[in-house]
């Protein structure tokens, strides 16, 4: 348990819960992070943050504050 | 005629179908009030076909300004039929938008697009049974060969109009109760059609829709509480429920339609690994920018400007048909009216245009290939501090050369609180233009030493970074920062004819809708210079003529009375006030005008650039260091170029926005130059005065605008509820 920030880049894991609320988390969840799907961490930007995640067959960039809000498993 | 709304997301290739579809037959103006693009066009064989663009969304969410524009379109102009782009590679997320266009009960014809990438990947999709699961026609296509394009405009055609059965997506037990309850309320307060789409719509706490139905507070309560009881079932917040829902039931879908093949990495993939690598991204994103601006600035740019600028306009346009007004007895102020400013205005409109599709060709390159959200992913760590995008760089760059492309440039930034506040900072950044003014006071006035040039980048980046923070808090940009959870769309080979084609666009967009404002203030601007009251020849009283020198000019006796209001800034006199002026016209006429009004022998702007600064003594005259340096902060900051303007007043597409862009620009050219000046003679010793209380109120003023919590919106943060008891 643990939040998406927190994951280790190259490893997958299953998300649990999005905290937060109005439009950030509908944008994280319109954009196919939701209850149960499963996210790659590929890697971080070259500055560090933000991160570039493979969810549904896709990439995604997401800020690491904005991954805090991501509990995942 | 059949109205059809092209919907889809951002990246599904919606503007290789938009062009396939209607080629030529397109126009493209800006949604009422808003910088966002609108397209529309005719279907190129069939002109009954109307198509509207809608912008690139990935939901319907009443969030971004993209998805409240396309879902007032679907809601409002009630379009015949919707066709939904949606890319095969990336079915999952695409088809999450069409769960939501389905719901609104429009009929929908479904254009599965890049087929060719899922094949090749070994995957494949069963679109009968997708078609049979979403029960709408879905019709594969390929938009750049131009494949599958007659089989859907007939399926489209097909469904207009047609009463279209409910799209039949069940949600879980608790929902369907809640969505069954709210239903019955609201029923009689929106369309019977629209009753199932609201009332989900309700049961999100979708404010902006809430609004639409005008339900008495009671009602809302009564909703609320519905509400409170699914999210307590299922023990999350509603409107979470409904996109989890959504989604589970897309997955559903597609692991029936869809068999993955489980190759390994796609060339896209190999592509990143290298492109943002850990330690390549940097070194290449360097290169990249380094070669935009090269190509775009430096080279093809500066010398395509140079041509249009000199040798189309000045020599074969200008010189000659000068010369044959002469010949010919053309009155004076007629010949100079149309040489000087009606050619000369239309030249500084033109001569932009050449560097500006060359950007315009690179940017769109970058867009096309993908790079740009890399940009973006790389440079969005520095930048969001200050409130900006991380594709800010690249205007920010481009303006180094030259701030009309630089302000152009801000197009590629998604969000419009992002973009509005890159277009009124981006002209800081010293362009082109505005180094020999930088150059002449640093070799005339503080004999040629090295810091001058460097500091006048600290003093514009200083200003880019201080307005950025600034601005960030306040009402119209507080709060409304686009959450940066952004796609990193898959690379591909750029599809020239997009590519050449946007470029086209926005060059003609910056023609017609700049052109005009740089027009007018060209020609004023002329005028003012050019005629004055002069003694009568007669020897009695004055006359108003045509001056021979600027000095006599209506702008010179302006300067005059105006040159009192720079008296704190320490550069008051007229001539100072009178080149600042000319300098909107395009900024080196700065040192050109100071040449003329202070009697340089020769071409004072020349002079600077061969470095005989011996020459230009004259100048450096009225001038302290402390005076001329406050001048040049002045001078970098405050308003740009009437060409700029014209740029700002295009992207910003309102009055308004671009008054309160300059305006901004011209009072914190004048907070800081004062404070540079009223400092700097409290340091030399002058003593404490009048100016320098003014001077340490406006450096609280902006530490305190630095300081101050954001402005705040509460309003928009309550929820629904609080809405209804009010």
């Amino acid at each position: 348990m643990g939040n998406l920030r927190q994951v280790e880049v190259g490893s997958t894991v299953k998300v649990v819960k999005i905290n937060g609320e109005g439009a950030l988390k509908r944008r994280i969840m319109d954009m196919g992070i939701t209850k149960g799907c499963e996210i790659f961490v590929r890697k971080s930007a070259p500055l560090g943050d933000p991160l570039e995640v493979q969810v549904r067959g896709y990439e995604l960039s997401v800020r690491k504050a904005d991954a805090e809000l991501i509990e995942v498993e | 005629m059949i109205t059809a709304a092209l919907a889809g997301n951002p990246n599904s290739g919606k503007t290789t179908l938009f062009n396939a579809l209607t080629g030529a037959n397109q126009r493209v103006g800006n949604w009422p009030g808003v910088t966002v693009d609108k397209k529309e066009g005719w279907v190129k064989k069939d002109r009954s076909l109307r198509i509207i663009d809608l912008p690139g969304i990935y939901s319907l969410s009443p969030y971004t300004l993209e998805e409240v524009i396309s879902r007032d379109f679907l809601l409002d102009e009630k379009p015949d039929v919707v066709i939904n782009l949606v890319d095969a590679s990336n079915i999952e997320r695409n088809l999450y938008l069409t769960t939501q266009i389905l719901d609104m009960g429009i009929p929908t014809v479904i254009a599965l697009n890049m087929m060719d990438v899922v094949r090749k990947a070994g995957d494949r999709i069963d679109t009968k049974k997708l078609s049979q699961s979403l029960g709408c026609p879905v019709v594969e296509i390929s938009a750049l060969k131009g494949e599958g394009l007659e089989d859907l405009l007939r399926e489209a055609a097909a469904a207009a109009g047609q009463k279209k059965a409910p799209f039949e997506r069940r949600f879980s037990a608790p929902v369907e109760q809640a969505l069954e309850k709210i239903g019955a309320l609201i029923a009689g307060a929106v369309p019977e059609e629209r009753r199932r789409w609201y009332s989900i719509k309700f049961f999100e706490q979708d404010a902006k829709a809430a609004e639409k139905t005008g339900l008495a507070p009671e009602a809302l309560g009564a909703i609320d509480k519905i509400i409170k009881e699914g999210e307590k079932a299922l023990d999350d917040a509603s409107a979470s429920i409904i996109t989890g829902e959504s989604y589970d039931y897309i997955t559903g879908i597609t692991s029936a339609c869809i068999k993955k093949s489980r190759k390994g990495l796609s060339a896209s993939d190999k592509i990143d690994r290298v492109v943002t690598n850990k330690w390549l991204a940097l070194p290449i994103f360097a290169a990249v920018m380094i070669f935009v601006y090269y190509i775009s600035v430096t080279t093809i740019g500066a010398i395509v400007t140079d041509f249009t600028n000199d040798t189309l306009f000045g020599s074969w346009i200008m010189e000659p048909l000068a010369g044959w007004f002469e010949e010919i007895g053309t009155a004076g102020w007629l010949a100079s009216l149309i040489v000087d400013g009606i050619i000369g205005g239309v030249g500084a409109v033109l001569g932009f245009v050449p560097q500006m599709l060359v950007l315009f060709l690179m940017l769109s390159l970058l867009e096309d290939v993908g790079y740009m959200a890399r940009v973006a992913f790389i440079m969005d760590r520095i930048f969001r501090r200050f409130g900006l995008s991380g594709k800010t760089f690249i205007p920010l760059l481009i303006s180094s050369g030259c701030g009309v492309p630089g302000v152009m440039a801000s197009r590629t930034i998604e969000s419009e609180r992002d973009r509005r506040l890159t277009v009124m900072t981006t002209c800081f950044v010293p362009c082109g233009a505005k180094t020999p003014i930088v150059a002449m006071i640093a070799g005339a006035v503080f004999g040629g030493v090295w810091w001058v040039a460097p500091s006048a980048y600290f003093v514009g980046l200083g200003a880019v970074i201080i307005s950025g923070l600034i601005l960030k808090k306040t009402r119209p940009f507080a709060g409304k920062a686009a959450p940066f959870v952004m796609e990193l769309p898959s690379y591909h080979v750029p599809a020239m004819g997009n590519v050449l084609r946007s470029m086209g666009e926005r060059g003609w967009s910056f023609i017609k809708r700049a052109g005009t404002i740089i027009l007018m203030a060209s020609i004023v601007v002329w005028f003012f210079s050019s005629f004055g009251f002069v003694p009568a020849e007669d020897g009695g009283g004055t006359s108003f003529a045509m001056v021979e020198e600027m000095d006599e000019s209506m702008l010179a006796v302006a300067g005059t009375k105006v040159a009192v209001i720079f008296r704190p800034l320490g550069f008051g006199f007229w001539q100072a006030t009178v080149a600042s002026i000319m300098g909107l016209v395009a900024k080196e006429e700065v040192v050109g005008v100071f040449g003329v009004l202070f009697g340089v022998e020769g071409d004072a702007l020349g002079l600077v650039e061969d470095g005989d600064f011996g020459a230009l003594s004259p100048i450096a005259a009225p001038f302290t260091m402390l005076t001329a340096y406050s001048f040049l902060v002045f001078n970098l900051l405050c308003a740009p170029c009437f060409a700029a303007m014209g740029a700002i007043r295009r992207e910003m597409n309102s009055g308004k926005w671009t008054a309160f862009a300059i305006s901004y620009m011209c009072v914190l050219a004048y907070a800081a130059a004062l404070m540079f000046y009223q400092f700097g003679i409290l340091i030399a010793g002058a003593g404490f005065s009048l100016g320098s209380v003014v001077a340490i109120a406006v450096l609280a003023l902006i530490i305190w605008l630095l300081v101050k919590p954001a402005w705040t919106e509460k309003k928009a943060a309550a929820p629904l509820a609080a809405e209804a008891a009010r």
